[in-house]
This record gives C-alpha cells, structure tokens and sequence, in this order.
C-alpha cells in the first residue's frame, strides 16, 4: 500500500474514534473535575482540598483560549519539523543525482 | 493486508458497541487536580519523582552531546506531548479526557527523557490551566512521565525482540502506555482514599473503572497518531532515527543518504 493511502486510512480510524462517540451518545462529556471531587467526597466525607490552584483561568472561554493555544503551539512546531526534514531530505536527494 | 484492517475495524466496532452496553454514563479522567492529594501521599509522589528527573536531565543531556543534530527531534517528541495532552477528546463513556502522547519520545528518546518533557507539560497545565496541580504534581508526573514510559519502553523492546514489526510496536506501546497511566492515576487516588468496605482495592478498582475505560478509545487514537508519526520520521529522518538506534538493520529502508549535514 502506498505511504499515503495507510496514513490517510490511520487518520480515518482515529477521526471515527473521535467522533462516533459525540455522534452515537448523548452525554455531556464533561471533563469533570467537579464529578472527581464528588467521588473523592464519597469516599472521604471530610476530605477538602488543602491547596488552591494559584491562579484559575477567569472563564471558560479563557480557559479554552488557552488549551488552544497550547495545541496549536505544539503542533505548529510538529508539523515545522515535519516539512524541515522533509525539504532537507529532498534536497539531499537531489543532490544525489 | 485488506482483510485484516477490515478485521480490525469489525474488532474496533464490536469493541466500542461493548463499551456501550456496558459502561454507565458520566464517568471522568483527567489528571489529579490541585490540592485532592492529602499532603502525605502529595509529598510522597514529589520524593518518588525526583530521581527519574535528574535521571532524566542526565540522559538528556547526553543524548544531546552526542548528536546535537538530535535537538530539533526532542523538541519535537515534546510538542507532541504537548498537543496531545491539550486535547481533550470525548470518549464513549460519555466524557472526556486527553491521551499524554509521551509514548513518541519514549521509543525515541528513552522513558527518563519523557519524564521531564512530561513533566514541563505538566506545569505549563497546572500554572496556566488550572488543570492538574502542583501539590498534585508529583503524583500526575510519576503516572504520566514514569509509569507511561516505563511501560511503552517495555513493550517496545519486548515486542523488537519478539521480532513484531515496528509498527506494531510502536502501536501497543504508546497504546499501552498511555492506558497504563491512567491505571496509575487510578492507584494513586485508590491509596490515598481507601473506601470504607473493601479498602485500597475497592477504591482503585473503582477509580479505574472510571479512568480506564475512558481512555481506551483515547490509547488506541494515541497509538495510531504515533505510529503515523513514526511512519512520516522513518521516511523523512531515517539518519536521526539511526542514531537513535529505533530501527535495526532490517527494517531500514535501503536509500543511501550519502550527502552529509
């Protein structure tokens, strides 16, 4: 199989376990921290957290706002290395002939 | 080739169907948040982690010094960490939760050098996110940056020698390894909140059952993204992956790269 047609079948499988779940279900999916400390609660009645996150993002948008960036900061540097080498693989490919 | 990717997709389909029987709704995984460790367990985590980090720097440092040509791979095994652990992906739970991506530059680079990128992780989340913590860091760095690790390099060399092909390698290790830190994660909250009937266990075993089912579909995406990066580096950066020592002979593709950098 060519390299394209096997990375683009393993985007697909990735992409369906992605979404399927937000298609097939209703739920809220919540990441939940609030349902972790319920848990916690229920085990431990007078459990309370010790320590306050220093700072909190005011909103969730701000909060949004900033696992964007964290993502497109990490990906921005992936996909640079990706096309880094594969120019410099190229070159010394041609370079060969 | 055709048959068994259709074989796996039946196996993915009836996998996920299972988990939709099975599973009851709202269940959550994520990192331990800040504070939800008594000081003790929070303490105890920290003194657990430090070794592996100065391990860590140590192997770091002298992977560098060899090939420094290698900087850019590292800092790349790191910024996918870093993407992967922000995003956070629904799951068929019905909630949500991220993968932690080190398993890439555990196969690359060793389990202590994932120990501290995950760890850099961590904080960037726990200070600006508020998403972990850093009473809790210790304990979600020894799950996300040395359990997983630890664990995706055990596979890794186990399923080279047993002669699997490096794909499958890669796949069961990030896989595996992402799994295995929220089963840490799982622990970690087990011993620090035993139930009232049935102890550390009862508890883990309900913790996990909450974690670990969420991240499965998470660990099989992680481990299909790092197989796909593997397969994008072994096309483009077989000299670096050389050095690295990820392919052995055989399975290197013969293309001589004779131009030196």
């Amino acid at each position: 199989m060519k390299s394209i047609t096997r990375n683009g079948l393993l985007l697909t499988i990735v992409f369906v376990l992605t979404f399927a779940p937000l298609i097939a279900r209703k739920a809220e999916f919540a990441g939940s921290d609030a349902q972790a400390e319920q848990a916690i609660g229920s085990l431990d009645v007078n459990y309370t957290p010790w320590f306050k996150p220093l700072w909190k993002p005011p909103s969730g948008e701000v909060e949004s706002f900033l696992f964007a960036l964290q993502a497109a900061l990490g990906s921005g540097f992936v996909f640079y290395f990706i096309g880094y080498s594969k120019g410099k693989h190229s070159a010394s490919k041609r370079d060969q002939q | 080739m055709l048959s068994g990717k259709l074989k796996k997709i039946g196996l993915l389909t009836a996998y996920v169907m299972a988990i939709y029987i099975f599973i009851p709704n709202n269940a959550y995984a994520m990192h331990i948040m800040e504070g939800f460790l008594p000081f003790n367990w929070a303490a105890f985590w920290w003194i657990a982690m430090i070794p592996f980090v100065i391990a860590g720097v140590r192997s770091i440092k002298k992977t560098v010094t060899l090939h420094p040509s290698l900087k850019m791979l590292l800092g790349m095994a790191g910024a996918f960490a870093f993407v992967l652990s922000a995003l956070k992906i629904p799951s068929v739970t019905g909630s949500s939760s991220h993968p932690t991506g080190v398993g890439l530059g555990t196969i690359l680079f060793g389990p202590t050098a994932m120990t501290v990128l995950g760890m850099i992780v961590l904080i960037f989340q726990a200070l600006l996110l508020a998403h972990g913590g850093i009473t809790t860091l210790g304990a979600n760095t020894f799950s996300m940056g040395i359990v997983g690790p630890f664990v995706s390099y055990g596979i890794y060399k186990g399923c080279k020698k047993l002669g699997a092909p490096l794909w499958l390698s890669v796949f069961l290790s990030a896989t595996l390894g992402d799994l295995m830190t929220y089963i840490t994660t799982s622990f970690q909250l087990g011993l620090a909140f035993p139930a009232a009937s049935g102890g550390v266990m009862a508890s883990t075993l309900k913790f996990m059952g909450i974690f670990a089912f969420t991240q499965l579909p998470l660990a099989i995406s992680e481990g299909i993204l790092t197989v796909l990066v593997i397969n994008i580096l072994s096309a483009y950066s077989q000299k670096e992956l050389g050095f690295l020592g990820v392919f052995t002979g055989k399975e290197l593709p013969i293309k001589k790269q004779g131009v030196k950098v």
